[in-house]
């Protein structure tokens, strides 16, 4: 292995270098067209497309959005080669649903893509993992899960990131969740020095090492007896 | 490993016959006349395929906050990684859909600390274009000269630390002194040094004071000895380039499929940079390069860091030549505070400075997604609004994170005290990370 060539961006666009964009309109500015090759592509799946302050925005149908992104990284007309962002969006208005969001970017065209997907209210927080295309939605997605309670089908590691494993008070971000949480400060304090500080590694991370029997020996009876760690 | 020639001066204190340096080839000659790094065969004794589980941090200096990483070691060297985080979680993004969006600039100083005025700026940016304002040229040239600042601050305290985790003291020194002065003038700017809050949604809190341009001069003109200094110290010297070369490689279809940003990105070799490809605050029309690694490895983290440092210099130096006079904020009432000796003496004034305070300014519905590049990468700021004076949704896009995700790809297969320069190169701040 020695030396890379240098990947240049913007290898596949046409005109000039880019300038930094002037006044705005609010929706009146021209869409990317990577929208008018998904909709020829995709049909019903692609549900609508708008323009907000220079952004498009696809609302794609939750059941085709891996096909969709897994076409938008690999087709040569789009390359979409570099996932900046996965989150999710709750409204205040209980009546609108939850909306994932991903921020794809093309650097061979120098494009910019959000791409939406909307969870109908009643139905199970579920998508489809983009991780087998873009590693970088390992943790994005991992994240996602902790704040909101999506579960992204297909991720292999799928478990909180932020908060820790034990953590009852479900899903932080989410509009029914309170600004101070759930429980109480005693409560919460409470939970806090229940915690066996011995217990530092999560099971998974004990048996890779089989370092389980060189554990103090109640630390092990707990073990056994099923008893999980995390941190 | 990867096999690669680095010219090494600074090997030994000895002098030779002609009373230069003397040269100690610490490292292997690689058969084509020039010298290679390549690991010494060591005799390993039989661990019978034992594996060791080490617990690195969260309390730990070298872990650059409170990072937590359990390693599985075979031997000395790494066999798997788990990255353990959130220990500094504060909820930030929650609390920001309770807030005015002047009131969450705050808010942006206490994540990426080391960047606090960059943050500040990449917020402004994205909550003017939530509301659709053009800033004035003044301002935009403020918010270039602020952002590159904060860019040479936070390279110098990853630059320090970088050098303490490997065993280099003095370029610590060096590189903290000049930091010292940026704090200083930053302080003379916003009045305060690290949570800074200098922006406002369609300005800036405060122009710059008379005389400050005369200091930043200053520093653009001496900076760049202690940047010769540090150079000369460090990258030609055999322990430096020993404990870097061929360590964390990632290929640039790599990099890209990881999400990596900023000069992780770039030492993998691909020429993304957000303030070239998809610019702000009319960056374009700076001259300065994007330097470009060509290993992928931490030594071309540390050259492409260190050159952005430079170019940060001459993007200062242009800014200053060309700050024009004018005005600093926006003139409309809805969105800026009038001054106070108005909101104290006329009506009209007093009943916006009123509204602005107490219901805060209010953007159409609708979302943004402003991207800047960050110290550390591509940091986003992705807000929706509903129409009301709060955000529904306040989300930080934040470029170490994604950068950390890759760090158990990076450091299995080395030794353990490689992966300490390995995560020193990724210029993680936990604050960011956790938020």
């Amino acid at each position: 292995m020695s030396r890379f060539e240098v990947v240049k961006t913007g290898a596949s666009a046409s005109g000039d270098q880019p300038s930094t964009q002037k006044k705005l309109s609010h929706r009146g500015e021209p869409a990317n067209p990577s929208v008018q090759a998904m909709q020829q592509k995709f049909g019903g799946a692609v549900k609508r497309a708008e323009v907000i302050w220079g952004e498009t925005v696809v609302y794609v149908e939750p059941a085709s959005v891996h096909d969709i992104i897994r076409w938008l990284h690999d087709d040569p007309s789009q390359r979409y080669d570099f996932l900046s962002d996965v989150t999710a969006v709750e409204y205040r208005d209980s009546e609108v649903p939850i909306e994932v969001v991903w921020h794809l970017r093309s650097l061979p065209f120098r494009r910019f893509l959000r791409v939406k997907s909307q969870i109908p209210k009643g139905q199970p927080l579920e998508i489809a993992s983009v991780y087998d295309i873009y590693r970088s939605a390992d943790w994005l997605e991992r994240e996602c899960y902790d704040m909101f309670g999506i579960r992204f089908r297909g991720h292999p590691d799928l478990r909180r990131i932020l908060m820790w494993e034990q953590y009852k008070e479900g899903f932080p971000l989410r509009k029914d969740f309170p600004l101070r949480g759930r429980f109480s400060r005693s409560e919460q304090l409470r939970q806090a020095l229940a915690q066996n500080p011995e217990a530092r590694y999560s099971m998974e991370e004990l048996t890779i090492a089989d370092a389980f029997a060189e554990l103090p020996n109640d630390m092990r009876e707990r073990l056994s007896k099923g008893e999980r760690t995390g941190e | 490993m990867a096999r690669r020639t680095v010219e090494v001066e600074l090997s030994t204190t000895g002098l030779d016959a002609q009373g230069r340096p003397q040269r100690v080839p610490i490292l292997t000659d690689d058969g084509g006349g020039g010298l290679a790094l390549q690991a010494p065969p060591g005799i390993e004794p039989d661990l019978n395929g034992e594996h060791m589980l080490i617990n690195i941090g969260p309390q730990h200096p070298a872990t650059h906050g409170v990072l937590r990483l359990v390693l599985e070691l075979d031997g000395e060297t790494v066999v798997r990684c788990i990255p353990h985080i959130g220990y500094l979680h504060c909820g930030f993004e929650k609390i920001g859909e309770y807030r005015q969006y002047n009131q969450i600039i705050c808010w942006t100083d206490r994540e990426d600390y080391l960047n606090s005025i960059g943050n500040n700026v990449a917020f402004a940016l994205g909550a003017e274009r939530l509301f659709g304002i053009e800033i004035t040229e003044r301002c935009k040239v403020l918010r270039v000269i602020a952002s590159e600042l904060s860019r040479i601050m936070s390279h110098l305290v990853w630059l320090g630390t970088f050098c303490i985790d490997i065993g280099a003291f003095t370029p610590f020194l060096w590189a903290f002194q000049r930091r010292e002065e940026i704090y200083r003038l930053i302080e003379k700017w916003v009045g305060a040094r690290l949570t800074t809050s200098a922006t406002r949604v369609g300005g800036m809190a405060a122009d710059i004071p008379s005389g400050w341009m005369d200091g930043l001069r200053q520093f653009i003109r001496t900076f760049p000895h202690t940047l010769d200094e540090i150079d000369r110290v460090l990258t030609k010297n055999a322990i430096w380039v020993g404990r870097t070369v061929g360590l964390g490689v990632m290929t640039p279809e790599e990099a890209i499929n990881w999400g990596l940003s900023g000069p992780m990105l770039r030492a993998s070799g691909v020429d993304y940079d957000v303030r070239k490809d998809f610019p702000y605050l009319d960056y374009e029309t700076y001259d300065f390069e994007v330097p470009v690694g060509t290993n992928g490895d931490v030594y071309d983290r540390y050259l492409v860091r260190f050159e952005e440092l430079r170019q940060s210099v001459r993007i200062l130096q242009q800014a200053a030549d060309r700050l024009p006079d004018g005005p600093v904020n926006i003139d409309d009432p809805r969105v800026i505070l009038p001054p106070k000796s108005k909101a104290t003496s006329e009506m009209e004034s007093m009943i916006h400075h009123f509204k602005v305070v107490m219901e805060g300014p209010r953007p159409p519905i609708g979302e943004s997604y402003f991207a800047v590049e960050s110290p550390k990468g591509e940091k986003g700021y992705y807000m929706v609004s509903d129409g009301t004076a709060k955000p529904v949704r306040w989300r930080i896009r934040p470029p170490s994170f994604v950068n950390l995700a890759a760090i158990p790809k990076m450091v299995e297969g080395h030794l353990l005290s490689d992966v300490i320069a390995i995560n020193a190169s990724i210029d993680i701040v936990m604050g960011e990370i956790d938020r």
